[in-house]
Order: C-alpha cells, then structure tokens, then sequence
C-alpha cells in the first residue's frame, strides 16, 4: 500500500524519518492527479512548480536537520477561495479569472509553515455559492463514487480529491454546508469549527458572519490533525478567537461512554429513509458503546434555511460589491464609470451569484431591511437559544448531513430553492457560529455514501471529534473513500471534463 | 403575500450594479417572488422580545496598536488592475452626462 493511502500522521513520520522523500510523495500524487483529472475535474489549478519547490525545501530542512513540522511532505488540495500568492485564486468565477493574488491566505501560510505541499486549487460553485459545483464558471466537478452524480458542493473539488485518493488532506469553506454536504457525498470526512476557530484572511468572502474554513480527510484523525495545524488566533482576523489553538488528536480514543447524546428528531421526516436510518443507526451505535441517547426535538432548526436564505445573500451582496472592475479582475468597458460596473458584473458573475445578489439587495433595500433582514436576524437568535437549551441536557447532538445522498447532474439546476433544500441539515450550525462534523456512516441502496453529523456547542471540537471517531470506529466496511472513480450506474451523465484557463494578472483583498 | 414587479426587479439590479437583460429580469422577478414566499414563515415569527444576531462571537471592538507596518507592494497590486496611469487605477468618467 502506497504511503499515501495510510494516515496522515503516518505519512508525515515518514517523511520525517527520511523512509520517503516528500519529493517523491508529490510525484506520485501529481501521476494520480493527472490519470484522474480528466475524468473528475477536482481541480481549477495544479500547483506543479509551487508544490515542487515547497516539497524540495522539506526535504532540504530534514537534510539539514531542522523539522519541517507535523504535516512534512503532506500534500494538499486547497478550495480556489483561498488566497495563494503567485497563483490564480478564481472562486470558480469568470470575474476573478486571471487573478494572482499578492498574498497568502493565513491557513496558506500555516500549512506551509507545517511542512504540507499545496498541490493545487479545487473547483467549487462560484464564489461558494450552491451545493454541487455545477455553478462552477469552469464545468462541474465529478463525484468519483458515480461519475454521473454531483460531489456536493460547494466545496465539491476538495471533497472529491480526498474520495479518489488523489490528495490525503484538503481544505474548503463552509458557509451553510459547503464542507459537510459534498463530505457525505463523497464518502469523506468534513469538519466545519466554531466560528472564529480558523482565520479567514485570505479567504474570498461570501457571507462573513457564517464562513468558515475547514478540513477534508479520509479518516477523522486525518481531518483532526489538518484542523490542529489551521486554527489558532490570527490578529489579521478581528473575528478570530483569541485562544491557543485546540488539541483534538490525542482525545480521539477515549470513547463516549457516559456521553449524552441528542438525535435530532426534526430533520429526521423531512429527509431520504438512507439519510434517516444513518442518523438513528449511528445513534443505536453510539449507545451501544456506552453513550446515553434520546431523541430531542428542537423544531427552531427548520427556522434556519429561510433565515439562511435572507441573511447569507444579504451579506453576499455587500461583499460582492468589491467586484466592480475597477481594482482587478473583469472589466467591460463603458461611456461613464456605472455603466462599466454594471456591465462588468453582468458579465462576471455566473447565474446564481446574480440571483444571491438580487435577493440579497432586495432584503437590504429601503422599506424591506426590518422585514427580511432584521427579522431573519431575530430568528438567528431564537435559533441559537433553542440549541443552548439542547446543550444543557446534551453534550453533543446527532443529525442526519443531508436531505439525500448524491444526486444526477442537472437533476436541482432548474429550481433553485430545490437546490437550497440540500442545505437544511447543515445550516443551522453555520447560524449559531458552532462546530459540525460529517463522517460517513452508511451506504444507500445504489451503494453511494451517506454521512451522518456531529453537532457540539462552541468550541466543543474535541468531545466532537471523539464522537465521530467512535463512529468511524464502527461504521460498516465500505462506506468510505479513498475510491477509484467508477462510471454511472443509473444517472445521465452531463457537463464535467477541462477546466483550462490561462492564468495571469489580477488582485483583490478579500476576506478576514 | 404581494409578488414582486419587474419595474422593482428593475430598480434592484440598478442598487445591485447589475445590467440585466428583460428576459432575465423577468425571471428573477418570479424566482425572487418564490424565493420570498418560502421564507414567508420568518416574517411572520413574533419577535417583539428577542434581539437580532449579527453575529455569533461574544466578541465587541476589536483593536491592534497603531503601529506602521508593511503593505501589499504597490506594483504587484496595480499590475492586477485592468487599467492604471500614473499609479493609479484608473476609471471611465465618473461626473457629467455620458457621451
């Protein structure tokens, strides 16, 4: 078995320990890139000089004795919302596409600062926005389970890297579900922190009161580590936690026993029996190794979507006011300065980011503000005094990840608020600003992933992490990546394949 | 609840800098109406006594010392723009009727 196919922390000793180079690491993931790209279309952007330069400078500080930190040699695969000085950083948008960041993003920074390999940019639903990636401006990513299936989105490239082996570790964002959603689609883990937790400079914003970064493993031990190195204060952030950052490896092991746990009863009617049956069987399985469960019902997380849909545009729509093509990326020309912005972002931004940005101006609009925004605001609150009155009798909650598991290529494209519906299990924690963790649990009748999530109350990584872990501990053989992509069963195939773009020019600040 | 009309459509993709065809106006207007039927269950919520969330820390200001420190190098920004003069960026008219 290849190196990379073992964990992470395996991984990085050996390259330690000088068993293997991270040269010849990256070499091997780069075959495995290039073999499956044309098929999945993972990634934006492949980082070949970046990552051979970077994996030569591990080597050469273990040549000359220094540690190259708990990630030497790890190569990753980073959402193309984060920022990489030299290298095109596009949100998956035609406006941002020849843009080359003057700076790195913080979580770039630290992961190089660990000895990781940035291998490349994964695709994703233009400026994070949609649950498939099939709003990429660059063609849609595809799910390695069933080629004919969507990844889940928006952070669909890097949940489909990590499934196919193709990278170990990957980042992505997470603004009502962008990690967890394509994380049980593909058969991975994926961890969304406390907001706050991990810094967002550097990160593109969509909506910054609920975006935040987080990681995509194989195993949650893999997904643990990657947060370990990620998180921590950041003073470039002003909404980042000033705390040391958390230690999440080394509890993993300790079980659930004497662990409360709540399954979420209100999610369970509104969702597909495989995504339903996974949240009550990981629940009877988590009693079953000592943990006391009871189902609770908590009917103000069906108040979040609605919310969701009135505050993520509202704040998306004043951040992307930045992309007038004036400072860098788009521009098409016009007679007077309003009519260049106007048509410039007409022409920049995909479908969906329009419609976010009209809803979002309409709910901040005179005369709507109170009505839309104000009181979607109130309902946050009510949302969050319902989860802090479930944390008093819980010390975690069980939920399903997602309504289904993945769906066809052009099956929710037509409807919008279809597409919005696979956000419902996941938004809730975005708007409360609390941790969540997707682990598969179970396959469905057409053999594809279905995850089942964590819940904790803020800052509660750790209990989190252990939860899953005991999960993943017992979950059913089979249910997880890494898998070599296999052809569609029963869905039409559409779209998918190159994503070529030259890249070159560009600059914004955004983010944190 | 009232649908909203093409003309109001029309005046939002105006505050949003959008420049938008008819035929898309038209149907953002209807996805923008459906869009506000289904979160119709908001609106109607008693929230007299509850207070809105911006956001979710129980954090206030936030300060760092006033201290000069380095930025992003001038050139390297300006090189992304798509158009400068005179290190600046620059912009079609901003002030008098259009040409």
């Amino acid at each position: 078995m290849s190196l990379l196919d073992g964990g992470v922390a395996e991984l990085a000793a050996a390259v330690r320990s000088r068993q293997v180079s991270a040269a010849e690491v990256l070499e091997e993931a780069l075959a495995r890139i290039e073999e499956a790209e044309t098929e999945l279309h993972c990634f934006n952007t492949v980082m070949l000089e970046a990552a051979r330069a970077q994996a030569e400078a591990v080597d050469g500080a273990i040549a000359a004795g220094r540690d190259p930190g708990q990630l030497a040699g790890v190569p990753v695969a980073l959402k193309d919302n984060m920022c990489t000085r030299g290298t095109p950083t596009t949100c998956s948008s035609k406006i941002l596409q020849n843009w080359v960041p003057p700076y790195d993003g913080t979580v770039v920074r630290r992961l190089a600062e660990a000895g990781a390999v940035a291998v490349g940019k994964t695709n994703l639903d233009e400026f994070a926005m949609g649950s498939s990636t099939e709003n990429s401006a660059f063609g849609p990513t595809r799910n390695p389970w069933d080629l004919g299936r969507v990844p889940g989105g928006s952070s669909g490239g890097s949940a489909a890297a990590v499934a196919a082996g193709l990278v170990p570790l990957s980042f992505g964002s997470d603004t009502g579900g962008s990690i967890r959603q394509p994380a049980s689609f593909c058969g991975v883990v994926g961890v969304k922190p406390t907001y706050g937790l991990v810094s967002r400079y550097g990160l593109v914003a969509f909506a910054s009161s609920l975006d935040q970064i987080g990681s995509f493993g194989a195993t949650v031990a893999d997904a643990a580590l990657a947060l370990e190195v990620a998180a921590g204060h950041d003073p470039l952030d002003s909404t980042s936690l000033d705390l040391p950052a958390p230690r999440l490896v080394e509890a993993l092991g300790e079980g659930v026993e004497g662990l409360r746990v709540g399954v979420v009863d209100d999610f369970l009617a509104e969702v597909a029996p495989s995504c339903s049956l996974a949240a009550v069987a990981a629940a009877e399985a988590l009693a079953a190794a000592g943990a006391s469960c009871e189902n609770v019902s908590i009917p103000e997380m069906l108040l979040g979507l609605p919310a969701y849909y009135i505050i993520a545009p509202a704040e998306a729509s004043s951040n992307l006011a930045r992309y007038d093509g004036v400072r860098y990326g788009l521009r098409v020309d016009g007679p007077d300065v309003e009519t260049m912005n106007a048509r410039t972002r007409a022409a920049g931004f995909g479908a969906e980011v329009r419609r976010r940005i009209m809803i979002g101006t309409y709910a901040l609009s005179a005369g709507y503000y109170d009505a839309y925004y104000g009181q979607a605001q109130r309902a946050r609150t009510i949302l969050i005094r319902a989860f802090d009155a479930a944390y008093e009798r819980f010390d975690v909650l069980v939920a399903p990840s997602t309504p289904s598991s993945a769906f066809a290529f052009g099956a929710k494209t037509e409807d919008p608020i279809e597409m919005y519906m696979s956000d419902l299990c996941t938004i809730p924690s975005n708007l409360s600003g609390h941790p969540a963790v997707s682990v598969p649990f179970a396959l469905d009748s057409d053999g594809l992933p279905v995850g089942v999530q964590v819940l904790a109350p803020a800052l509660g990584e750790p209990v989190m992490l252990r939860v899953a872990a005991a999960l993943e501990a017992v979950a059913p053989p089979g249910v997880r990546g890494p898998v070599r992509p296999a052809a569609s069963s029963s869905a039409v195939a559409t779209g998918g394949g190159g994503g070529g773009r030259a890249g070159e020019g560009g600059g914004e600040v955004a983010g944190g | 609840m009232e649908r909203i009309s093409i003309d109001e459509a029309r005046h939002v993709a105006r505050l949003a800098r959008l420049d938008l065809a008819d035929g898309e106006l038209d149907k953002l207007t209807g996805e923008l109406s459906d869009l506000l039927e289904h979160v119709e269950a908001i609106r109607r919520l008693d929230t007299a006594e509850v207070p809105p969330t911006a956001h979710p820390l129980p954090l206030s200001n936030v300060f760092r010392p006033d201290e000069v420190r380095p930025s992003l190098e001038r050139a390297e920004v300006l090189a992304a723009a798509p158009a400068t003069e005179a290190d600046r960026f620059l912009v079609p008219r901003i002030l008098g009727e259009a040409p």
